[in-house]
């Protein structure tokens, strides 16, 4: 096992350097982006003056470069800065208590797991079981029509499907409410109930990929001298396959999941738009929009360590899995 | 071998035919094969690859693989139709009444689950027995299969135990329902000399102490003449003749099986010594090597001389592939030199000029792999008579053509051909003559002929020692297989564990006395006499066979 830690380790810091990498890249892209947060803001209206006060009150008439080890400096500190938006707000209307990026995030994000954690506890044994089935019942109606139907509603546009979803979940037959508005305080059953349309919408956008390569990763397997022998052993073909072929196929399948769950954390926004759920997507397009670029950095890190530590344990998974890396010789 | 032939018949096998897809169409593989099998009996079905031996012995089990069918004809065992019988009937016959063990136990255990859990799970399934039970059964099985610490040895994963002792645990594992019949596919054909025999006493031994009937399947001839009661020779999907072993190795009455006993009499007279004083082709002067830290070649020296095949021969792990690397310079030795007609070469292939690389060529044992499947064979060919050759063009294409016709493949007919389109016999020709478009001094053999049949393999030593004598060839031929080393070999270097433990000409490797390894190494070879495997097991003992043997030394 002591190999597993170093890999850890090693992946670890590897993670951190992307992060600085990811940091350095969304910096410069909002840099290079036309218009800043003061022009933003102020529209059509915006004179020079105006134009150039807000840029001061920000620091945005300072050299970017060392705007840039401005807030690394923060960051290494643990402190993700303060919004444009917050502070503007405070130039404008007076002191009243300063809301950090931090603060303004953590509510947002705790939605957006908590709509990515149904979404799985949902999607990956609902996958994993039709993958299963499939490989079971290859080329039959139901490996056909689970195929045609998951590939359909990956194909479609995902505020199509959450509209479909709302028109026979909510309009004609009422039994979940179209509108995601959680909020604090709210208690766990009805913030599911709340988010169930949500997750089912996700559901249907993140199942094809994960329930195709469960069936393709078997399928691959089920040629293999192993499954042979089994099937001579007289065992009954759901036992080959849960038995003999999975075990030996979860490392392509992890991957996957790993993958749509990293989605599931980062990609949401039309879902969100829709059914109007404060996850973190909308906070993070709503920050593009006015080039609010510590609330753009904050949230892009926070997506790649997703995807980073998603794809870790996706690794670590495929290695534990392995019985040659688990038990070497 | 008594005759069991009056006992209670078990299996009925009766004018099978067995289909396979090819693109969309079924073509025969399987042209009408019938056999009886009774209660304690074992029948050996042998033939060249494609014969349709494992096909036949799978159908036996009522079970085709995916893209082949049963066409026609029947298979009854103990009275149930295995042709017609729902999918229900025959899982309950498979693993309980009928068993299998595969030709290699190392793909056909579930790397992902213990032996012993695999071992269990048919008594399991088929409500035979309880799992512990089963369990006890487990080490009771692997004790009499000799594997060592029958106790825990079920309890490791596949990868962590030998290809030999996972051949007798599959052995086990068929056995753990006590089954009537089971049919052994192959299973020594993946392992060494040494330690194949400690397999098939092992078989040989679990399948008389339970008194079951098998079917084994194997291509090798010495091996089904220990093991089988009966005879049974494919050719091609048909069958050639049926006879009692002693009956069929005394008298065989077809042509086909007759050229089949006479293949291992091929044998080439001997050359006399090379001078005391000529430079050999290539020396290898105290090589020791490695990957990364471990050390796998210690001190090794031996010398080719011109016009001479020297056999370089040990079990699998010995180091004698390590050797062809260190010369041809893909792994540059730790320490040591070789020398090519006494100028040093330099140890990695990157510094060795073009003419350096060009005297030592190499063939390789899978022909299939070695063969780029997107180039034709004139394309395979030209490209070494370019590179070294500096031709072009018309001179190109001549130089090829001579090639093609040196190793008795009409140019006409082959030239513009890809490898798929050619036997694994032809395919391995194509290696030769790619070796030889370099105009080398010397070929490194590796194993040439391990993955053909006899009579192919046969056609092709034929050949290389015709184009020694034209081109006065010197060649370095790896092999585990002691009757090629007879046929083809003048000289003579044993390998165990990285270690040359014997060297000499042949005449005197084959004579005794000579190191115990080589004494090993030479006794394990099976030989066409039946009592073979009982008489070495009487005169040796089960404790001085195989792994057992070697760890002893």
């Amino acid at each position: 096992m002591g190999s597993v830690g170093k890999i850890i380790l090693q992946r670890l810091a590897l993670g951190l350097l992307t992060l600085l990498v990811v940091s350095i890249v969304i910096f410069t892209a909002v840099n290079m982006l036309p218009g800043d947060f003061a022009e933003a803001i102020l529209g059509q209206g915006a004179t020079p003056e105006a134009v150039a006060a807000i840029r001061r009150d920000l620091g945005l008439d300072q050299n970017p470069v060392m705007r840039y080890f401005d807030w690394l400096g923060g960051v290494l500190r643990g402190d993700l800065g303060t919004s444009f938006a917050q502070l503007n707000f405070q130039a404008n209307m007076g002191a009243t208590s300063l809301q950090t990026v931090a603060s303004q995030i953590a509510p947002r994000f705790s939605n957006t797991m908590f709509l990515a954690g149904v979404t799985a506890a949902i999607a990956v044994p609902v996958s994993l079981a039709l993958g299963i089935l499939a490989a079971l019942y290859r080329n039959s109606a139901f490996d056909k029509g689970a195929n045609i139907f998951t590939l359909s509603s990956i194909s479609s546009p995902e505020f199509f499907l959450a509209y479909v979803l709302i028109l026979f979940l909510a309009v004609l037959n009422p039994i979940l409410p179209s509108l995601s508005n959680i909020y604090e305080g709210m208690g766990f059953a009805e913030r599911l109930e709340r988010t169930l349309l949500p997750a089912l919408t996700l559901t249907l956008v993140v199942t094809a990929h994960m329930m195709r390569m469960t069936r393709a990763a078997i399928i691959q397997l089920l040629a293999s001298p192993y499954i042979e022998m089994a099937r001579l052993k007289g065992i009954s073909p759901m036992r080959v396959i849960v038995r003999h072929a999975l075990p030996n196929a979860l490392a392509p399948i992890v991957n996957v999941i790993a993958l749509n769950l990293a989605y599931l954390i980062t990609g949401v926004v039309v879902v969100e738009v829709v059914f109007v759920y404060p996850g973190i997507g909308q906070l993070f397009v709503d920050a593009v929009k006015i080039r609010d670029i510590p609330m753009v950095q904050a949230c892009c890190l926070i997506f790649a360590t997703a995807y980073i530590l998603l794809n870790l344990t996706a690794d670590i998974l495929s290695i534990v899995s392995n019985p040659r890396l688990r038990h070497p010789k | 071998m008594t005759d069991k032939s009056h006992r209670d018949r078990l299996l009925r096998v009766c004018d099978l035919h067995l289909e396979g897809r090819s693109d969309e169409e079924w073509i025969p593989i399987v042209k009408g094969v019938s056999f009886d099998l009774h209660k304690g009996e074992v029948l050996g079905l042998i033939g060249e690859s494609g014969a349709g031996k494992s096909t036949v012995g799978l159908a036996a089990m009522g079970f085709t693989r995916d893209g082949v069918r049963i066409a026609g004809g029947s298979v009854e065992f103990d009275g149930v139709d295995l042709v017609n019988a729902s999918a229900d009937v025959k899982r309950n016959l498979l693993g309980k009444r009928i068993a299998y063990v595969a030709q290699s136990a190392a793909a056909s255990f579930n790397p992902a689950h213990k032996i012993i859990d695999q071992h269990t799970e048919a008594p399991v399934q088929h409500g035979v027995e309880g799992r512990a039970d089963s369990e006890a059964d487990a080490m009771e099985l692997y004790a009499r299969l000799r594997l060592p610490n029958p106790e825990e040895i079920g309890f490791r994963y596949p990868h962590q135990v030998s290809g030999g002792q996972l051949q007798r645990a599959m052995t086990a594992m068929a056995m753990s329902c006590r089954p009537d019949l089971i049919i052994f596919d192959e299973p020594t054909t993946a392992l060494d000399v040494t330690t194949q025999i400690e397999v098939l006493a092992a078989i040989r031994k679990i399948v008389e102490d339970f008194d079951t009937a098998a079917i084994y399947i194997t291509h090798d001839l010495a091996v089904v003449a220990q093991m089988a009661d009966r005879i049974k020779v494919l050719l091609k999907g048909e069958e050639v003749e049926e006879a009692d072993t002693r009956t069929m190795l005394s008298s065989p009455q077809q042509d086909y099986t007759k050229s089949l006993w006479a293949v291992r009499s091929f044998e080439r007279p001997a050359k006399p010594a090379p001078a005391v004083d000529a430079v050999p082709v290539i020396s290898v002067n105290g090589i020791t090597a490695a990957y990364g830290t471990v050390e796998v070649l210690h001190d090794v020296s031996f010398d080719i001389h011109a016009g001479r095949t020297v056999a370089v021969v040990g079990e699998s792990g010995s180091g004698k592939s390590t050797a062809a690397r260190c010369i041809t310079g893909l792994l540059p030795p730790v320490s040591g030199q070789i020398e090519l007609e006494g100028v040093p070469l330099p140890a990695d292939y990157r510094q060795r000029s073009r003419d350096q690389l060009r005297q030592v060529q190499m063939i390789y044992q899978m022909a299939d792999t070695a063969l780029n499947p997107r180039k034709t064979i004139g394309e395979i060919i030209g490209r070494p008579v370019q590179f070294y050759g500096r031709m072009k063009g018309k001179g190109k294409r001549a130089r090829v053509e001579e090639l093609l016709d040196a190793i008795e493949m009409p140019p006409a007919q082959y030239i513009d051909r890809l490898p798929s389109e050619l036997s694994g016999g032809q395919k391995q020709r194509v290696g030769i003559a790619r070796a030889l478009a370099a105009d080398p001094k010397f070929i490194i053999c590796d194993e040439v002929t391990s993955a053909l049949d006899q009579l192919v393999a046969e056609g092709i030593l034929r050949l290389l020692a015709r184009l020694q004598d034209e081109l006065g060839l010197s060649y370095m031929f790896i092999t585990h297989d002691l009757a090629t080393v007879r046929a083809i070999a003048d000289e003579v270097v044993v390998m165990k564990d990285g270690r040359v433990v014997e060297q000499g000409g042949k005449r005197d490797m084959f004579q005794p006395p000579h190191h115990p390894y080589t004494d090993l190494l030479l006794s394990s070879v099976p030989e066409m006499d039946p009592d073979w495997l009982t008489d070495l097991l009487a005169e040796r003992g089960v404790d001085n066979i195989g792994d057992a043997a070697v760890d002893k030394m």
